[in-house]
């Protein structure tokens, strides 16, 4: 868990906060199930899946491509629905089988392809969140974006279109346009996927930083192991489709994390179990496959 | 836009200097020269089956009559407001049929299967019937002018529309853009490139169906002109005629050209 928990996106100037709470953000998935197309081609792609994200916690998802992952995130989101359990933000319910799904600023995601607005310059595209909701003005959603986007060394290039940048640079301008927006959960899709590792590691600096400033529950899926481990508090297996969580690994490495962990025992035997976890489904899932090709 | 003083750097009369002396420029105007030279010798007597064709020296001593008579000017006055009919009301009955059909499914439902079935039919196969339901031939010829814009821009952003990527309207929708939000910001600029596509793929067309309606059709304008000039059999006329068509195509290009590079700050047309 994060200590630090100095809530620096409140926003400045008195302009009408979203509402979160330094304590808001707890996840409780029970029983999940999602069966999509059930009178057709009936994919369940998640079954009974259960775990419990305490408030201001970062958990990392790991498991075999096509295992249900996204499938959890978009239910959490509210871009689709689940079929059965229930899931609770702040003990309130935000995805049961009979709710339509809806999605909301209080949590936002961070997409694997990116969905930064071409059209928008950078400026544009962080403030388009407390702008269209109504809590602050364009001014202050100015203010406040200039100031997150030099907290992460982007100060030069408000102006510029997505285009215009590297990925790297445009991974971080889309995290901060989340992070505007005060939310009380923040969902990572294989944000770093395809990145060439400097690129990536100097990601992880800023998302590390970026956590610790804000406090934020974090959920965030990958393939990478290591970087599973470096990032979270927690990572979770989820085993092939229909997907739910096979193990537990709760990352004891102290904060801030440094890279020298990478290489340390403790390090290494955790990568050891989730090598072995993983592959063990990823064998099961290539089964599977082969099975439906025969 | 807002911000395209941002990137847009130098003013257009140094842009204008830069391209004349750029390498872009002397290539596009030494293959333009070398096709005139080589016309010449060619119809000189260095390609026998080109005996029937003027030499461009010829041409240009016709082009010099033709512009000294009002005729001429008026020809491509002619024109040139039947294209603008015809492509402006195109793309503001176009845009937005085709807008609807991408955004709304019931919409798509209605209309797709009709305009599948009116859109194979070409512009000139309009012609008999719109000369008898238009009153008047100006207005015939305007009409097919539309057609042969209206399908490709409708088809362009329909396609756009549905090539949006998912995730930006989820992105949109999750900070709070309310459907019409979501419409007017989030959908409407990311088919602009569609729309841009769909305008210069349409100018291009309604240049070769004005030309042609008015061969069929028309009184004057450029189309007119360079039939005339073939039932006259004033072959350096013809050629006058195509080489107006030509320019005036060219010209109308990049006035589009410039409209889409002002409408996508963002990005560069072609
Ligand atoms: N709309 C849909 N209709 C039918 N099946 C779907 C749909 N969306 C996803 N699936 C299936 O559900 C399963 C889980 O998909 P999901 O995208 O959640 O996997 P994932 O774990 O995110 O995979 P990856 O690591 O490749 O991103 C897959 O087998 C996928 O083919
Ligand atoms: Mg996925």
């Amino acid at each position: 868990m994060n200590t630090a928990q100095t809530d620096t996106t409140a926003p400045a100037d008195g302009a009408k906060g979203p509402v979160c709470r330094a304590s808001d953000g707890a996840l409780s998935i029970r029983n999940a199930g999602k069966i999509y197309d059930p009178e057709g081609v009936h994919v369940e792609a998640l079954k009974d899946c259960s775990l419990e994200i305490e408030a201001g916690e970062f958990v990392a998802i790991v498991g075999p491509s096509g295992c249900g992952k996204s499938t959890l995130l978009n239910a959490l989101a509210g871009f689709d629905g689940i079929t059965s359990g229930e899931i609770l933000l702040d003990g309130e319910p935000l995805a049961t089988p009979e709710l339509d799904p809806r999605p909301g600023p209080d949590r936002v995601v961070v997409f694997q392809h990116g969905a930064l607005f071409p059209w928008k310059t950078v400026l544009e595209n962080v403030t388009y969140g407390p702008v269209v909701q109504g809590i602050m003005s364009q001014e202050q959603a100015n203010k406040r974006a200039q100031e997150m986007l030099s907290r992460v060394g982007l100060n030069d290039i408000e102006t510029s279109y997505p285009g215009q940048l590297s990925s790297g640079m445009q991974r971080r301008v889309e995290i901060i346009r989340a992070l505007i927006n005060n939310p009380r959960v923040l969902l990572l899709d294989e944000p770093f996927r395809a990145m060439d590792t400097v690129t990536k590691s100097a990601s992880h600096q800023y998302l590390l930083e970026l956590y610790s400033a804000t406090g934020k529950t974090i959920f965030f899926i990958t393939h990478d192991l290591e970087e599973a481990i470096f990032l979270a508090d927690k990572v979770l297996v989820m085993t092939t489709r229909p997907g739910y969580i096979k193990k537990t690994l709760q990352v004891k490495l102290p904060r801030p994390r440094q890279y020298s962990m990478l290489a340390s025992e403790e390090f290494l035997a955790m990568k050891a179990q989730l090598v072995e976890a993983v592959h063990e489904e990823a064998v099961k899932a290539f089964e599977a496959g082969e099975r439906e090709m025969a | 836009m807002a911000n395209a003083a941002a990137i847009s750097g130098p003013t257009f009369g140094v842009r204008v200097r830069k391209f004349v002396v750029s390498k872009q420029f002397t290539r596009g105007a030494l293959a333009v020269l070398g096709f005139f030279v080589l016309w010449q010798a060619g119809s000189m007597g260095l390609f026998p089956f080109m005996h029937a064709i003027p030499t461009p020296v010829t041409v240009a001593g016709s082009f010099w009559e033709f512009m000294s008579t009002g005729k001429y000017w008026q020809s491509w006055m002619d024109s040139t407001l039947r294209v603008m009919y015809g492509f402006v009301a195109a793309q503001i009955l176009g845009i937005p049929l085709g807008l609807g059909m991408g955004w709304n499914r019931n919409f798509k439902d209605f209309s797709y299967p009709l305009f599948e079935l009116m859109r194979p039919i070409p512009p000139l196969a309009w012609v008999p019937v719109s000369i008898l339901f238009w009153p008047t031939n100006e207005s015939s010829i305007a009409f097919i002018t539309f057609i042969g814009a209206f399908f490709t821009i409708v088809v362009n952003v329909l396609g756009g529309v549905s090539a949006i990527p998912r995730q930006l309207v989820d992105a949109a929708v999750s900070f709070g853009a309310s459907p019409r939000q979501v419409f007017w910001r989030i959908v409407l600029p990311a088919t602009i490139p569609s729309i841009v596509t769909g305008m210069m793929v349409g100018i291009g067309i309604t240049w070769n169906v004005v030309i042609a309606a008015e061969m069929i059709a028309g009184n004057t304008g450029l189309g007119r002109l360079t039939w005339e000039a073939y039932l006259a059999g004033h072959t350096p006329g013809i050629i006058v005629g195509m080489i107006s068509i030509g320019v005036a195509g060219y010209v109308s290009s990049m006035a589009v050209k410039m409209i889409g590079d002002w409408l996508m700050p963002w990005k560069k047309v072609f």
